[in-house]
Order: C-alpha cells, then sequence, then structure tokens
C-alpha cells in the first residue's frame, strides 16, 4: 500500500484507537475461540487478519458487529464499552462471508436496505445505490434476485450493501474470495481509494496473503484464536516473531538447531555436527544452547557453482529439482544432513543460469541479515 | 403421452369412482326437485333458494367463518411464536418437555380435547359461545401451525436476521421487514390449515358451543340425524365448490409464481 510513512498511529502513545479489545476470551461450552487478546486498531487504519481456517478470526468481527458477546474482557469502539451497544446501534457494518443476501429483495433493494434506515433523505437514496451499483460493477442487474447471480457477483452485492452507508467502521470477511485476479485486483484498489477518500476503518479478513500484503497498513496473524503477530506487512514478513508466523506468511526455509552465541542482534545457530553454525538476526527470547529453527526466504537465498569464500553462511548440496515458474525459477538443494532448502532466483535473461542443472553440486549463500533466528 | 395399460385404466377409474362417486350423486341430488332424497323428481335449484331463506344455516355460517378467520388468525400468532422459541430458543431449561407438549395435541383424541377445554370453561365460568369455540379451535390448531413454521424455520439462515441488524434494524424490525416475508408462505400455510381444520371441526366445537353459537359441521350434523334433506345436498354442493375454487386458485397463483420464477432465471442466464 502506498500510504505516507508517516502513518503509523499504532507507534504513538498519544493516539486514540477506534477498537480496542482489552484481555477478551470468547468461549463457546468449554472451546476457547478467542483467548485473551489484546489489540487496538486506529482510525483509518486498513487492518487485516490473516490465520488458517477456525482460528477466530469470523468470531472477532462477530464481537465488534455486536453479534456475540465476549466471555471476558472488554471491547471499546471509539472510547465506548459495547458490552450493552446492540447491533444496530453501532456504527459499524459487517460484510458476511456467507453473503446473507435478503433472498427477497432485488440487488438495488439489497443495497438500499441500510439506506432506507438511515437518516439519509429519500431523495438521494436512489442516487447512492448508483453509485454503488456503478462502483461493483453491476449496473445491469439492478434489478435481479440474489438467487439469478453467479458467486462472484453476490459477494459484490454484499460488498456494496456493506459500504452504501459509508459507516466509520468496515469489517469484511473475506470480501473478495469468489472474484477473478483481474475484478480482485481492481477491487482492492477501489476499496483502497475508498478508505483514502472517506477515511473509514477497514477490518479485512482474508486467506490470501498476497492480498493482505497488498491492502493492508497492519497484518495481524492468528493461531487458535491468539494472536501470533501484530505488525506492518513488511516486518511480518521480514522479522517473523515465531516459527508459526515464518511458516504462514509466505514461502521459507526452516532450518533447526539449537542456539549457539547471542550478541544483541545477532546470533549463531548449530544446526549440523561439523558444519559451521548460522549467523543470523536474532529473534525475540532466544536463550544459549536452547531449541531454535533458522528461517529464510527462498528469494534471499543465492546459488552459486564456485564456493562464494566471501560469504559466511554457505553450505554446499545437491540439486534435486528445479521449478520454473516463467518469471523466476525454483532450485530444491538437499543439503549434506537432509535438508531440503529453497532458492528462487528471478529469470532475467531468457533461460538463465543454464549452468545449473539437476544432480549439480551447488553452493548456497545468505547474508548475516538475510534471515532470522527464532526460538522453537 | 404415454397410452396407460388397461390395468392402470381400470385402476385409475376405480379410484376415482371411490373417491368421487358419493360426491357426485349429492351434487346431483341437490338438485332435485322432489323432496324425497332417494327419488329423482326433476331438474330444479329450489332448494337453494330455500337455503338462502333458512336462517338457522345462515347464521351456522356466519358462526363458522367467524370463528374459522378468528381462530386461525390466533392460532397462527401463537403457533408462531411457539415455533421460534422450539427453533431459536438453544437449549432453555425444560424445552424438550415444552416442544413435546406443544406437539401433544396432534395425536390427542379429539373427544379428550373437547372434553377438558369444556371442564375448563366450566371451571373459569366462561359462558360457552363463539368465543369459546375460538378460543378451542386456536389451542388445538396452534400445534399444527408451529409444525409447519418450525419446519421453514429450521432451513432459515439466521445471519439474514443480523444482517438486517449490521444495517441498522431493531430485532423487531428485521422479523417485519426479512424474517416474515420470507417465512411468509409457511406462516400463510400455516394459516389455511388451522382455518380448514376448524371449517372441518365437529366434536371439539359440539362440546365448546353454546346454544346461540352453532357451526355449519354441528348443524349438518344434527339436521342428519332428522333426516337428510335437500337442503343439505345443497349446502354441502356449496362447501364444495367454494373448497374447489379455492384449491384451483391456489394451485394456479403457486404455478404461476414457479413460471415466473423461471423466467428470471432463463434472463438471468443471458
Ligand atoms: N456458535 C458457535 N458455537 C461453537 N463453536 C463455534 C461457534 N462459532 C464458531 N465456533 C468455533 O470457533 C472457532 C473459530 O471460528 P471462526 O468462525 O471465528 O473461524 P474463522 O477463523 O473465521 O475460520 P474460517 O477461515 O474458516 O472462516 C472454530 O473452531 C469454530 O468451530
Ligand atoms: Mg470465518
Amino acid at each position: 500500500m502506498t500510504i505516507n510513512p508517516a502513518f503509523a498511529p499504532w507507534l504513538d502513545p498519544q493516539a486514540k484507537p477506534i477498537i480496542d479489545f482489552q484481555s477478551v476470551t470468547k468461549n463457546y461450552g468449554d472451546f476457547t475461540a478467542i483467548d485473551n487478546i489484546d489489540l487496538k486498531i486506529y482510525p483509518r487504519e486498513f487492518f487485516a487478519l490473516l490465520g488458517p481456517s477456525g482460528c477466530g478470526k469470523t468470531t472477532l468481527m462477530r464481537m465488534l458487529a455486536g453479534f456475540e458477546t465476549a466471555t471476558k474482557g472488554t471491547i471499546l469502539i471509539d472510547g465506548q464499552d459495547m458490552a450493552d451497544v446492540p447491533a444496530h446501534k453501532r456504527a459499524v457494518n459487517m460484510m458476511f462471508q456467507s453473503y446473507a443476501l435478503f433472498p427477497h429483495l432485488s440487488v438495488a433493494d439489497n443495497i438500499a436496505f441500510g439506506l432506507k434506515r438511515s437518516d439519509m433523505p429519500k431523495s438521494e437514496i436512489g442516487g447512492r445505490v448508483d453509485e454503488m451499483l456503478r462502483l461493483v460493477q453491476l449496473g445491469k442487474f439492478a434489478k435481479r434476485k440474489p438467487h439469478q447471480l453467479s458467486g462472484g457477483q453476490r459477494q459484490r452485492v454484499a460488498l456494496a450493501r456493506a459500504l452504501a452507508k459509508g459507516p466509520k467502521l468496515l469489517l469484511l470477511d473475506e470480501p473478495l474470495g469468489a472474484l477473478d485476479k483481474k475484478l480482485r485486483h481492481e477491487t482492492q484498489f477501489e476499496l483502497m481509494d475508498i478508505q483514502e477518500k472517506t477515511g473509514t476503518t477497514f477490518v479485512i479478513v482474508t486467506h490470501d496473503q498476497e492480498e493482505a500484503m497488498t491492502v493492508a497498513s497492519r497484518i495481524a496473524v492468528m493461531d487458535h484464536g491468539r494472536l501470533a503477530q501484530v505488525d506492518t506487512p513488511d516486518r511480518v514478513y521480514e522479522v517473523p516473531n515465531s516459527v508459526y508466523v515464518a511458516d504462514f506468511i509466505g514461502d521459507v526455509n526452516i532450518i533447526r538447531g539449537a542456539v549457539g552465541s547471542v550478541d544483541s542482534d545477532i546470533a549463531d545457530l548449530k544446526w549440523s555436527e561439523g558444519a559451521a553454525p548460522i549467523r543470523a538476526l536474532a529473534g525475540p527470547d532466544l536463550k544459549p544452547g536452547a531449541r531454535a529453527a533458522f528461517a529464510v526466504r527462498p528469494e534471499k537465498v543465492g546459488i552459486s557453482q564456485s564456493e562464494p569464500t566471501d560469504m559466511h553462511n554457505r553450505v554446499q548440496g545437491r540439486v534435486e529439482d528445479i521449478a520454473y515458474l516463467g518469471n523466476m525459477s525454483m532450485y530444491f538443494v538437499r543439503l549434506a544432513d537432509g535438508t531440503l532448502v529453497k532458492a528462487q532466483v528471478a529469470n532475467v535473461r531468457r533461460i538463465s543460469r543454464r549452468g545449473i542443472t539437476w544432480d549439480d553440486q551447488v553452493w548456497l549463500s545468505w547474508t548475516d541479515t538475510a534471515g532470522i533466528i527464532l526460538p522453537d | 403421452m404415454r397410452k396407460l395399460t388397461w390395468f392402470n385404466t381400470v385402476s385409475l377409474t376405480l379410484g376415482f369412482a371411490f373417491l368421487y362417486i358419493p360426491i357426485v350423486i349429492l351434487v346431483i341430488y341437490s338438485f332435485n326437485k322432489s323432496k324425497l332424497v332417494t327419488v329423482w323428481g326433476g331438474f330444479s335449484p329450489k332448494w337453494y333458494g330455500e337455503l338462502l331463506q333458512n336462517q338457522a344455516f345462515l347464521d351456522a355460517a356466519k358462526v363458522t367463518l367467524q370463528v374459522g378467520v378468528v381462530s386461525s388468525t390466533l392460532a397462527t400468532v401463537l403457533g408462531t411464536m411457539a415455533a421460534f422459541v422450539i427453533v431459536r430458543g438453544g437449549r432453555f431449561y425444560g424445552r424438550t418437555l415444552f416442544s413435546g407438549m406443544i406437539y401433544a395435541p396432534l395425536v390427542m383424541p379429539e373427544v379428550i380435547t373437547g372434553l377438558s377445554l369444556l371442564l375448563l370453561f366450566i371451571a373459569i365460568g366462561m359462558d360457552r359461545g363463539v368465543m369459546t369455540i375460538v378460543l378451542a379451535h386456536a389451542t388445538f390448531s396452534m400445534c399444527y401451525v408451529s409444525v409447519v413454521v418450525s419446519s421453514r424455520l429450521v432451513s432459515f439462515d439466521q445471519s439474514l436476521e443480523e444482517a438486517a441488524q449490521d444495517l441498522g434494524c431493531t430485532p423487531w424490525d428485521a422479523f417485519k421487514s426479512v424474517t416474515l416475508p420470507i417465512i411468509a408462505p409457511a406462516v400463510f400455510s400455516g394459516w389455511l390449515l388451522a382455518f380448514t381444520l376448524s371449517l372441518d371441526d365437529l366434536v371439539i366445537a359440539s362440546f365448546t358451543s353454546g346454544p346461540a353459537s352453532t357451526t355449519l359441521p354441528i348443524k349438518i350434523f344434527s339436521s342428519v340425524r332428522l333426516g337428510v334433506s335437500p337442503e343439505i345436498n345443497a349446502l354441502s354442493t356449496i362447501m364444495i365448490a367454494l373448497v374447489t375454487v379455492g384449491v384451483v386458485t391456489a394451485s394456479i397463483v403457486s404455478k404461476r409464481a414457479i413460471a415466473q420464477q423461471k423466467r428470471d432465471e432463463q434472463m438471468a442466464e443471458q
């Protein structure tokens, strides 16, 4: 997202959050769906929730919209405790994962539904509905009933309906999942545009990491009802705080071992008998001797036929497989101890790296700051 | 069209004959000129004229309609509310007992229902009349309504109500503008069922009716005991005609709705 680099209210202790979860827990019977979460989301943020299925993303949204009450803890919106505020009194609109379109109303009436119950004058409703229809490119479908639409069209109606009232806070539960790539990119762009124009705060659930990276000001990675990491997209990607996050976001190589020395922000990992320790950024809570894992992205691993003697981190292996992905190639290299490491190389020339092929002995190398050592 | 085998033709004919010959005979004899029910004396619509003169029958018809409309409306409101509690109430204390008790009147012999209601009305000192029949009918037909409505509610997607509330509806407004329109066909057929049951009922009505509130079934039944008159035939024919018109209208309306939907869907595919 091309946000103003100064936009980082989460770093400002004076900033007032629009959403404030204070030690919130949600139980269903003896199952804990949300486990003691503390989270602040600030006005004008585009906040993405990421996590595997069943980790509690929808539950978090439903608590904000007012359909679930927290078992423990407090939820504040704009500084106001939401415990006793019913859903219809919250200045929050939600787009449902299941769309929840009204089957007895036409597309236009679905979009107008919330407007008719707001203080918008009747004469302006038609214009606003048209504007929304144009936005989601459904102008021709205004008179249809939801059952006469395709899945992607329904999703866009649900999106338009949630956007129509122009709420302060918009909750989108997988808003673009059913759209094709082109339409998805257009809609992402539209959402960012809307956000820029109206200053709405967005909380969006997505399964698409690329989407989260593109649109979000911050990303929360969830794991079994807890927040594994909340950070800006680049930091979640570059400096994950746990193996779970590193593994969940993007492609990653994991090499397991034990912590050698730790020296402020650089640490050593002993990973294989007789091999030099890996030197990399030190993650949080590393103790010498403890189990740890080194995580490095494939695009940060270099591959060469001759030994790169100038690099501290270099290992030898045999090329087991090469995947040609058009704009890049992925080399799967088996190290002596059996670990498989992926190295990704951009295909800048037409047939690049012709030199390296199956079963070749190669060297892999990376800089000291390319990867990170995390507690395992 | 396929031709029927002779066996199918015979069974079809026998079946229809069995069902409809009594009715056809009744209709034919309602146009009998003779006062004797079993002897054909030539065609005449005079018994229909007589019927309109017969104040007792007209009163009974009025009572029946009043009771039917009021009791089925009451039963629809109560039955729909009960259906909501059963489907939506979650697992509150005593839920199984409650839902079991709602459905018990379905299998309860009518004589017992009638008798117990009679005893209740006597115990609380309520004079028997139109009001008591209405209450009695609403009591036993609300369980039919709640069966029909709750089977629809089970498949109703509750997130629609949440979406409505999210867009600014109070829970009651959400019910009115989203839930009710969607379950309306089930509620209407529940009402129709209750209405038919009320028109039909002889046993419970005879326990709970008073001297000034005779329903048509009671009237017909008691006059038949004094001998079948051609007037009764005429009255029955009118009821048959009404029911036929109702059923045919309902089926045409629903066929039209289906056809309209098909057209819409075809349009959507273009
Ligand atoms: N009403 C409920 N009763 C009991 N358990 C529930 C209820 N709603 C959700 N859960 C459980 O809570 C957990 C979190 O559910 P939630 O819908 O928030 O997941 P999610 O992260 O949105 O998953 P997905 O990506 O598949 O949509 C799940 O394990 C789910 O089974
Ligand atoms: Mg979900």
